[in-house]
């Protein structure tokens, strides 16, 4: 399981990475490997205000349909419209593929968020239910 | 409840199947390194294993077997010579769906009848109930495992550790013994995918060994393939999956299987209602469609028009072949011609969809 360590973490499986006040988020290797064949993302709306835990958007797998849900509450101002086209993108780089860019509302609301290695352990305990 | 498991789950731990509840069977989904995606390719283009031990397996033994099983299901049993298999729908007295299933006729007085894991109880009780005097059925389902083998490179890779010519084995037929890497199987050119290939019914206990040689016989013109991929080939296929195309509020004519149900024929249970039915005009039908706008139908999703609900998808997915969302939705009739457009409820949102004929994939089954 690749977690990079420059980045931050929800236990929705969705990572951010934090450039002064905006946010790349995308989804984790953990979530693309579960989900396995990504065949469809339905990107955030642009400009939108949303709160933190906010449902944004839908990947779907050839099996599963998951929610997208926004790490932070912010607002919306950039999202990679080549997912549309190319949703394999995400099981081919999960971390170089990011599906929004998100302008925070409150920096504090990141200390919520996990840090790799807290992220690797609820990865574990997720898999191995201990 | 603790989920059963197959004879090959060692073997799908080996290749790391990632492993799923499937009607209270532990099976693989997919296989790590490969995917749904992959393993559906490899199936079109090369062939695919697949474990399908969880099916049932169910002799019907006596005199008069050939009565009660043609009395079971809708389609021609009389016709049958032995050493062939017949697919048919088996309805309840309202034209409603028990199952579907293959027939086995080894002889008039013994069939082997295959049907859905998730309904091997009920269609078993089912079957019981109308048995005549000194006919048996018995549940061989825990003494068998299934494996299918399927793709246009099947036989070339089944037919060295076989003892019979597969050549000579047509499309619906079945070679009651024969060897396979030495063990004992029951072999039929049949499937579920659209493609050539052979299911072999073999002896719980011996079912790894030939998992093995196939796959080591086969080489890289093979793979393990899971439930996801057996599925997205069924539906590229067009063939029913019970509890989606049919169920017990689906008639087989309903569902299109018309060429399986022999209203002409003898009386079989359910065939005075699928005759009022037909005659009737059917309420409903299931039509192939292709997305207008975007979006991923998904079997059970609502389909409206004008904002009326007119049906239901059956199965909708986004087929591998075809690398494009298709459907099969259960619609009112008079929405049923090509070229009708309606919506797909996705996530409370109407998205565009089209009736469509023929888009479906063309099976290359060998019908010889």
């Amino acid at each position: 399981m690749n977690i990079p360590a420059d980045l931050l973490y929800t236990k929705d499986h969705e990572w951010i990475r934090v450039e002064g006040d905006q946010c790349h988020i995308g989804i984790s290797d953990f979530a693309q490997s579960h989900l396995g064949d990504i065949v469809f993302v339905e990107l955030p709306e642009l400009d939108i205000e949303v709160g933190a835990g906010q449902a944004i958007g839908v990947i779907e797998s050839v099996k599963a349909v998951a929610t997208l849900f926004c790490p932070v509450g912010g607002t919306i101002v950039e999202i990679n419209e080549e997912l549309e086209s190319s949703p394999e993108l995400l099981n081919e780089d999960c971390y170089a593929n990011w599906i929004a860019v998100v302008e925070l509302n409150d920096k504090s609301e990141l200390e919520t968020l996990m840090e790799a290695s807290a992220y690797s352990e609820f990865c574990r305990q997720a898999e191995t239910g201990v | 409840m603790s989920l059963k498991q197959t004879p090959l789950y060692p073997l799908h731990l080996k290749y790391n199947g990632k492993l799923i509840d499937f009607s209270g069977w532990e099976l693989p989904v997919q296989y790590e390194g490969m995917g749904i995606i992959k393993e559906h390719h490899m199936v079109r283009e090369s062939a695919g294993l697949f474990d399908v031990s969880h099916m049932g397996e169910i002799f019907i033994e006596g005199d008069n077997a050939e009565a009660v099983v043609q009395n079971l299901v809708c389609n021609d049993v009389k016709a049958m010579h032995d050493g062939q298999v017949l697919y048919s729908p088996m309805c309840y007295p309202d034209g409603g769906t028990v199952d579907d299933l293959l027939i086995y006729r080894c002889h008039p007085g013994k069939y082997l009848l295959v049907v859905n894991a998730a309904n091997l109880d009920q269609d078993f009780e089912w079957i019981t109930q109308h048995l005549a005097k000194d006919v048996t059925a018995v549940n061989v389902s825990d003494q068998y495992a299934q494996l299918a083998l399927q793709g246009p490179k099947a036989q070339e890779i089944l037919q060295p550790l076989c003892d019979i010519s597969l050549d000579e084995l047509r499309f619906f037929w079945f070679q009651p013994s024969a060897k396979v890497a030495g063990v004992e199987c029951i072999i039929s050119r049949t499937g579920y995918t659209g493609e050539d290939g052979f299911e072999l019914y073999i002896k719980s206990t011996d079912a790894g060994l030939v998992w093995e040689k196939i796959l080591k016989t086969g080489g890289d013109r093979v793979a393990p393939v899971g439930l996801g991929a057996r599925d997205s080939l069924r539906f590229e296929a067009k063939l029913p999956l019970y509890g989606q195309e049919i169920d017990k509020d689906i008639s087989p004519l309903e569902a299109g299987l018309g060429f399986f149900v022999k209203l002409n024929g003898d009386d079989f249970i359910g065939k005075a209602a699928l005759v009022k039915q037909k005659q009737a005009g059917l309420p409903r039908k299931l039509v192939e469609f292709s997305m207008v706008g975007k979006g991923i139908p998904r079997s059970h999703y609502e389909v409206h028009k004008d904002g009326k609900t007119i049906g239901h998808v059956a199965s909708g997915m986004h087929s591998p072949t075809f690398r494009r969302p298709l459907g099969l939705a259960l619609v009112k009739t008079e929405y049923s011609s090509p070229g009708t457009q309606f919506d797909i409820i996705i996530r409370d949102k109407a998205v565009r969809a089209q009736v469509e004929a023929g888009v479906f994939y063309r099976k290359k089954t060998k019908s010889k």
